[in-house]
């Protein structure tokens, strides 16, 4: 592959670090903190955009650093899949920048310099997870990312805060320990050769069992992030985190880079044949299946609704766990895609979700009945993105589930489409409900005043991040060649497959 | 830059006796030139990093004696980095040690700062020495002043000193009758020339209980589990500066005196077949990892748990040892810059706090995070770092150590390393989450119990404390950061003898 020598990667990283140093500086000084958390965000957009000529060329866009240990070099790559989450978390990061400003003043919430500066880091480490070209960086990054989002959840500083971080911190723990052996481990085996590579790098001749046991290891790394069930719990729990927290870290970055674990995991480490031959795929998939299921039931019976939006997220994670464990082209495409679209319709629902808070301290899905009248902007979108998770046609929901979709019926597994139809059902089953009552009910959330929105920087975001599920329905590749990018990443892993 | 192996030790040496006479005379005198000795020092042990790296090793004859029968002293890389590491952390302390002296134990401070030079020295004259009875007298100058600086500060602190000392004199003369044993058995004190000599008598009885002397000995100074015991204690009573000083070079220099004995003298091969006492402080590591960090959890007093923390962080250097190939040792290595970084840090943050409110229970700490921003911030990077949190230096010695292990098949040191990760997590985090605290208070209908009023009052010590503080946390993550340059310049010539 044709490779292109750019700062730009590395920049990317490093400029939302400035930023939390600058942030720190200005802690005094409130609007010309966040006037730089604003600055890094677009930065930061424009540097991860301005690659994406360069990965639709087929190129990848490389810069290696010295060494992080003897052999290993703190190496950065951008290809499409790491592209592809990126993009996604950097765009989305300057809406929530928006979102933040008007939610942590309107909620009247302390310490607002940690916050904002821990968020510009948790967004480096993002960067830096995305485009790590060894095994190496991408766990630097990855640990960096577990522990600084620590201080975002017990950033309430609440005894439920507390309890909720320690969940949190020892799923963390578990994950970034498993990880740490298997990247050891596999350190060893392949003579410090942890090059990620389309395909695949690990060699079939180390042995079945071995391979299963590093499997196993890297899967228990990533599926706590991930939120793959029976790892999910610590999930729900950090809901207890300040709402933009909830909306970016645990709906896009943080759960996301154990979904994108998995894609390098499969698709760049272990390569989809060596995966066939040692059958670990078809296990993976059933748990991502069981996940899927049993997280709607799971959210049916919220009645807490960033709770409820929590167990979506982890419901949705597992589409595209199961879709990249499928192998095959569209699922590949299919999953890599709803990385983005997923993203998308989450943010969107979760900004509803804080903005309601905020402006009326509403948490439960029972006190929302009439709140359509007051917020009709806000619930609008909340409904857009409903109806957009469950895969709606004509929303951007519906694109990545008909792709993956197909996918099972490539792989010749009928039965995960079924799963997938079924929960595309629960999905409308907890998420419209909700809907329906603030539209559909009468009750006090109603208000007397008639219309009465949240504060604009937050109606703005959740607007922006609405139209963008719709869009991304519409036109897939209409907005940064999300699409394309998708289906290059998805390419790669095949083409890289093959022998 | 020939004299550059004699001028470390002996700068350090006159440096303590200025310093006790200016200190008589007036008593900022004293301190101030204690700072200058240990800034020379430092710079010329910066220089000897230098110079090692671009001429090769520096031999030194003492007083123009030809070794072996006269004392020889040798920079290569590993004695060079050690000194480096003595002398910048001894300097960081000791800037440190002149406002956090006064607050602690303003009678005394005219005697302590000469004896944290003195021991410094002892530490030094114990890296550069290469011969086996030179380096029982520097550990003899190195002990003696520890147990003198190890009396100053709480009440238990001069009967914590006392068993100290007696337990470290027994240490003392095991390793003197080793090295009485290995004299009797070749007629040298020189190592390279014991070296050269002892492999033919390696089955001789005088020989084996020669090594087993000098390992009974050097474990017991460097607190090999389960010769700890004396270690909680003296770490727990002292002055801050001192046990700031203590705690991260002493154990470190024995077990570096143990490397270098194991290595230079005997050969690993000594080491593992004739001898196999290579698994046995292996194990006697593991049991130190898990023991040492188990004990920490249960601690409340915040200096009682570094202790025990440390009783575990030696142990990873053992470790590396134990396992005898090129990768573990290079991480046990490593680990002695790293651990003495992270605990200096630890132990002056924990100082700091101690100037500012006297507490030391770390129940009430509670919302001290937000009142001295600065120190708690230092706290939680080098905590961070015990825990072995990349990109700090804490993870890279954890890093190589775990690839020795996998690769020599150890499977039940992979876990022992990954147990310790998470035990030194809880007890960090307990401290960590406390620090962070800040409840809204009962007016928002949280009823969570509030800061102490000490921590209300508190704030970052002085700059002349804080500034030392910062440094070292700075430097967690340099290490961190460029260990692959400290790997591939200094630890690698260092562990060729050994297999990969």
């Amino acid at each position: 592959m044709d490779a292109v020598l750019s700062l730009r990667p590395l920049l990317a990283i490093l400029v939302s670090l400035g930023a939390a140093v600058l942030i720190i500086a200005c802690g005094r000084r409130p609007n010309l903190r966040e006037g730089w958390t604003l600055l890094a965000s677009l930065l930061k957009f424009g540097l991860v955009a301005s690659m994406v000529p360069w990965v639709l060329q087929g190129r990848s866009v490389e810069w290696a650093l010295p060494a992080l240990a003897p052999g290993v070099a703190l190496a950065l790559r951008v290809d499409a899949a790491g592209l592809l989450f990126a993009l996604s978390a950097s765009f989305l990061w300057i809406l929530t920048s928006f979102y933040s400003i008007g939610y942590m003043r309107g909620a009247h919430e302390r310490h607002q310099t940690r916050f904002f500066a821990l968020l510009a880091l948790c967004l480096s480490a993002t960067m830096g997870i995305a485009f790590a070209a060894n095994l190496l960086t991408f766990f630097l990054f990855y640990e960096i990312l577990s522990f600084a989002t620590y201080f975002l959840v017990v950033h309430k500083g609440t005894a439920k805060a507390i309890s909720s971080g320690r969940k949190y911190l020892a799923f963390a723990l578990l994950g970034g320990l498993s990880l740490l052996v298997a990247v050891v481990w596999t350190a060893v085996l392949q003579q410090g050769a942890i090059d990620f590579r389309p395909g695949g790098f690990l060699d079939a001749a180390i042995g079945r069992g071995t391979l299963q046991a590093l499997f196993a290891l890297f899967a228990l790394g990533f599926g706590v992030k991930a939120g793959v069930m029976p790892l999910h719990s610590w999930l729900p729990a950090a809901m207890v985190a300040p709402t933009p927290v909830s909306a970016l870290l645990h709906a896009v970055a943080v759960v996301k880079a154990g979904v994108f674990g998995f894609v390098r995991l499969i698709g760049f480490i272990f390569g989809p044949e060596l995966l066939h031959q040692t059958g670990l795929f078809i296990i993976l998939a059933w748990t991502a299946g069981a996940t899927i299921v049993l997280a709607s039931l799971l959210a049916m019976r919220q009645d807490d609704l960033k709770a409820r939006l929590a167990y979506s997220t982890v419901g949705h994670l597992s589409y595209i766990v199961l879709a990249t464990a499928l192998l095959t082209p569209t699922a590949l495409l299919g999953g890599a895609f709803h990385i983005v679209t997923h993203a998308a319709m989450k943010i969107t629902l979760f900004f509803c979700a804080g903005a309601i808070y905020v402006h009326t301290g509403l948490t439960r899905v029972s006190q929302l009945d009439g709140l359509g009248r007051r917020m009709p902007v806000t619930m609008g979108a909340f409904a857009i993105g409903a109806i957009g998770l469950a895969g709606i046609p004509g929303t951007a929901g519906f694109v990545s589930k008909l792709l993956i979709a197909r996918g099972t019926l490539e792989a010749g597994q009928p039965v995960f489409l079924g799963i997938l139809l079924l929960s595309g059902l629960l999905n409308a089953g907890y998420l419209f409900p909700v809907v329906t009552r603030a539209f559909f009910r009468d009750g006090p959330a109603a208000g007397g005043k008639g219309c009465d929105e949240a504060s604009w920087l937050m109606v703005g975001a959740l607007v922006v991040t609405g139209g963008l599920s719709l869009l991304l329905g519409l036109y897939p590749d209409g907005l940064f060649h999300f699409f394309s990018v998708a289906g290059r990443a998805a390419g790669a892993i095949v083409a890289g497959g093959a022998p | 830059m020939t004299h550059l192996p004699a001028i470390l030790p002996v700068t350090l040496l006159i440096g303590a006796l200025l310093s006790l006479l200016a200190g008589l005379w007036r008593p900022r005198a004293g301190h101030f030139v204690a700072v200058a000795a240990s800034a020379v020092a430092a710079a010329a042990a910066l220089l000897a990093v230098a110079a090692v790296l671009r001429h090769g090793e520096i031999r030194y004859a003492m007083g123009n004696w030809p070794p072996p029968l006269g004392i020889e002293y040798v920079l290569d890389t590993l004695s060079a980095y050690l000194i480096a590491i003595i002398t910048v952390i001894g300097l960081l302390v000791m800037i440190y040690a002149g406002r956090s002296l006064t607050l602690e134990v303003p009678r005394r401070k005219v005697f302590v700062s000469p004896a944290m030079l003195m021991l410094l020295a002892g530490l030094v004259g114990m890296t550069v020495t290469a011969d086996a009875f030179n380096l029982y007298v520097f550990l003899e100058i190195a002990s003696l002043a520890a147990y003198a600086l190890l009396s100053v500060g709480d009440r238990p602190a001069p009967l914590a000193a006392l068993r100290y000392l007696i337990i470290g004199s027994v240490a003392g003369s095991f390793y003197l009758l080793g090295v009485g044993f290995l004299y009797f058995a070749t007629g040298t004190l020189n190592m390279a020339d014991l070296a050269a000599r002892l492999p033919e008598l390696y089955h001789t009885r005088a020989v084996i209980a020669g090594a087993v002397l000098i390992i009974a000995g050097l474990g017991l100074k460097m607190a090999l589990f389960p010769l700890h015991l004396w270690l909680p204690d003296v770490y727990t009573f002292g002055a801050s500066s001192v046990t700031g000083l203590i705690a991260p070079l002493m154990t470190k220099v024995a077990a570096y005196a143990l490397i270098r004995l194991v290595i230079g003298v005997f050969s690993p091969a000594f080491f593992t077949e004739t001898l196999p006492f290579a698994p046995v402080i292996a194990w006697m590591a593991a049991g130190g990892i898990v023991f040492g960090s188990a004990m920490a959890v249960a601690q409340t007093d915040v200096r009682r748990m570094l202790a025990y923390s440390s009783v575990s962080q030696i142990a990873f250097i053992a470790l590396g040892l134990g396992l005898a190939n090129k990768l573990a040792l290079i991480g046990g290595l490593l680990h002695i810059l790293n651990h003495a970084v992270m605990k200096a840090c630890l132990f002056l943050a924990v100082g700091g706090v101690r100037a500012r409110t006297g507490l030391v229970d770390v129940r009430r700490w509670r919302g001290l995070g937000w009142r001295a921003p600065w120190t708690m911030a230092a706290f939680t990077v080098a905590a961070l770092a015990m825990i072995g949190v990349p990109p700090t230096a804490g993870f890279f010695s954890k890093w190589y150590l775990l690839l020795g292990s996998v690769a020599a098949g150890a499977w039940v040191f992979v876990v022992v390393i990954v147990a310790s990760s998470v035990l030194t997590a809880i007890y960090f985090f307990k401290v960590i989450e406390l620090v962070y605290d800040d409840p809204p208070g009962k007016d928002k209908g949280e009823q969570a119990p509030g800061p102490e009023p000490e921590v209300l009052a508190a704030g970052d010590p002085p700059a002349s404390m804080l500034l030392p503080i910062l440094a070292l946390a700075v430097l967690v993550l340099l290490a961190g950061v460029f260990n692959a340059w400290i790997v591939t310049h200094l630890l690698e010539p260092a562990v060729r003898p050994l297999a990969s």
